[in-house]
């Protein structure tokens, strides 16, 4: 174990640098976000991710962004175990009738101020699950969303635009030095 | 007491059922086989209905297979569960879907249907859900001081979701009865009526995680019903993007069973080679998790000169750090606390559930679909299906190591053989109604694929069966006995999917 250790202390770190904001995302957002929540929350996030009838796709790649090149952390931005200690819920999967009424009393559970990001393609409006009998629709259909991250997965770079633009506004220009 | 030859030819074979036969047989041999399962001389593949007919996929000792279909006008028929525990909730699956009701099922609550589609059978007569569904009732568990812990549906990770109820004496879990079918999106309801591209996309998306390996036993089972046959450069690219997601998902998973023991450098190194897998995926193909890549007929895509130089880089970099990854798991002591002894599937439950994957190879059951029933290119490949004794969280992810090393090693040879020509064969649609079944094996096991094309060549009906149907149960066995904070750790080191299982 020594050994890896001390190799990683001269290997040059993986971890990628920050990607540019995406415009499209800071154009949805710019409602989303005032002034005085953006005081209340300072420079960073907590985001709790609920998975509402995604194929597990969108999750490998949230997963991703914890890894070394993606590294979420240092933004600020991390996730949190449970709704009620969380600014962000980031939502995926077409809504299904049996995850209805659990995402539905997550947000209830989530304490204002707070936004939610649907995430994926099927998040949208269901994707190419739309008009089944067991899928609500899209995570609109159920709770408020503030920003789609689309992409059937979105890849850790979509996923950490958006989430940078989301932070960007919350936070009045991001981490201060 | 018959074979499974015998049997079949005891019923009414149906004709273009392809590669294996499918025969309809009469109650009495649907007991027969009912026998032979519970007798353990069989193996249940798979267990699904449509309206009117229940159909069961059969393995034989000697890897023959089969398909009996018994035909149930009335919506009844004899439960196999009743006999072969492994059955239980695929036949609950298929009351809630299809209204066919399990004569001498043990377990009468409902499955899937959690009382929100408004439907009632969704997948037959449709009727509308007039009364609001009972609430569901978990197994009782009864004696001093056990106390009950409720999780989920939502949990706290990125996790996808599920109800898991412990009962709890003190530290130790007496029960685990899981509740699944909270992402159950219809997959089977969208496919009827769908043309072969978007039934495709439907079963790439099954279960994210084994996309390559859904779009490869759905391609199969198509070009089965069809007679067709995918050109040889194609079915090399399949099992190149199906050895790449192997590996992408045993590193990730390596590295998270560790972190669920608190082990995080191990994570973080894993993570690091997923990533690299990923990013090789995508620059080969197109996509991380090579999505939409393998169609009815063939592949989406080819490789490149570019992408064979990020795969030899891909395989170097891995035969580079990995061993010294293998070597910090097994020469920590404080992970092996945790890993070794823990979560004990015994070899019996196994081989009954005819669990696939690294659960039935840690429990001394090493069926690979690979292996048997087999198919190109794997029949000129050489590798090893790694198998173990212990049953343990620790067997588990050995055997995860060992399957590595042998994707390592098939990626190199199937870049070495891989022959030039085509990238599909469009399967020309039938003029009469065919049926097809496959089996693939995905990084967590056996998928099975069963599909009937209308005429026209869209879907009639198509059943996808997760490696998980057989996993799950085994969880709420293996678990027993152990502390309730190793409940993580023995759950991923199963790593069921959710959503292969909820559909
Ligand atoms: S957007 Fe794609 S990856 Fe995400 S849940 Fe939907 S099908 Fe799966």
């Amino acid at each position: 174990m020594r050994k890896l250790l001390f190799s990683g202390m001269f290997r040059a770190p993986v971890t990628e640098p920050r990607p540019p904001t995406d415009d499209a995302a800071l154009r949805e957002l710019a409602q989303a976000v005032d002034r005085s929540a953006r005081r209340r929350l300072g420079h960073s996030l907590s985001i709790r991710e609920v998975d509402a009838g995604s194929c597990n796709g969108c999750e490998l790649e949230i997963h991703a962004l914890n890894n070394a090149f993606y590294d979420l952390e240092r933004f600020g931005i991390r996730f949190v175990a449970s709704p009620r200690h969380a600014d962000v819920l980031l939502v995926t999967g077409p809504v299904t009738a049996n995850m209805r009424d659990a995402l539905e009393r997550t947000f209830q559970a989530t304490p204002d101020p707070k936004w939610v990001v649907a995430v994926g393609d099927c998040a949208v409006d269901g994707g190419c699950f739309a008009g089944s009998y067991a899928v609500v629709g899209g995570v609109a259909r159920v709770v408020p969303v503030d920003l789609h991250i689309r992409g059937c997965p979105p890849n850790p770079n979509a996923l950490l635009q958006g989430l940078l633009a989301l932070l960007d506004r919350v936070g009045e220009g991001g981490r201060s030095a | 007491m018959p074979t499974l030859d015998e049997l079949m030819r005891q019923g009414r074979p149906v004709a273009r059922h392809r590669p294996w036969p499918r025969t309809v047989v009469d109650a009495a041999a649907w007991n027969a086989a009912a026998g032979r399962l519970s007798d353990g001389d069989w193996t249940l593949l798979g267990l699904w209905g449509e309206a009117g007919a229940v159909h069961m996929a059969l393995l034989d000792g000697t890897g023959g297979i089969g398909v009996v279909s018994l035909d149930c006008a009335d919506g009844r028929y004899p439960s196999i569960g009743q006999r072969h525990p492994p059955a239980l909730r695929l036949e609950r699956a298929a009351r809630d879907l299809f209204g066919l009701q399990p004569l001498g099922l043990p377990d009468i609550r409902p499955w899937l249907d959690h009382g929100g589609w408004g439907l009632r059978h969704p997948l037959a007569a449709r009727t509308e859900a007039t009364e609001p569904a009972p609430s569901y009732v978990f197994l009782p568990g009864e004696g001093e001081g056990l106390h009950q812990i409720p999780v989920g549906p939502v949990h706290a990770g990125i996790i996808e979701p599920g109800h898991f109820r412990f009962t709890a004496s003190g530290e130790t879990v007496v029960r685990l009865e899981q509740r699944l079918g909270y992402v159950h999106k219809g997959i089977e309801g969208l496919m009827a009526g769908a043309d072969l591209d978007r039934a495709a996309a439907l079963a790439g998306r099954t279960s994210g995680d084994s996309t390559v390996a859904y779009a490869l036993a759905f391609a199969r089972a198509a070009e089965a019903a069809t007679g067709a046959t995918a050109p040889p450069r194609a079915q090399w690219l399949r099992a190149l993007m199906a050895e790449l997601e192997r590996l992408a998902n045993h590193f990730g998973d390596i590295g998270a069973i560790c972190n669920d023991a608190s082990f995080t450098l191990m994570h973080a190194h894993c993570g690091i080679l997923r990533e690299r897998v990923l990013r090789a995926a995508d620059a080969c193909f197109g996509h991380r998790l090579m999505r939409d890549r393998i169609l009815p007929g063939g592949v989406a895509v080819d490789l490149a000169n570019s992408g064979v130089a990020a795969l030899r880089a891909l395989i170097a970099e891995c035969r580079a750090r990995f061993p010294a990854l293998t070597e910090l798991y097994d020469n920590t002591a404080s992970l092996q606390d945790r890993t070794v002894g823990t979560g004990i599937l015994s070899a019996a439950l196994a081989r009954q559930y005819a669990a696939g994957g690294y659960v039935g190879r840690a429990s001394g059951r090493s069926f690979d679909a690979r292996r048997t029933p087999g198919y190109p290119p794997y029949d000129t490949l050489r590798f090893d299906v790694p198998s173990l004794d212990a049953g343990d969280v620790d067997a588990r992810v050995w055997v995860r190591i060992r399957e590595a090393e042998q994707s390592l090693s098939l990626l190199e040879q199937i870049l070495h053989q891989l022959p030039e020509g085509p990238l599909r064969a469009e399967p020309t649609p039938p003029s009469e109604p065919c049926e097809g079944m496959a089996l693939t094996e995905s990084f967590r096991g056996d998928v099975l694929v069963w599909l009937r094309l209308a005429a026209d060549g869209t879907v009639a009906r198509c059943h996808l069966r997760d490696p998980s149907w057989f996993q799950w149960p085994l969880l709420e066995a293996a678990i027993h006995g152990n502390i309730v904070a190793d409940f993580p750790l023995c759950n991923k080191s199963f790593n069921c999917s959710y959503s292969g299982h909820d559909l």
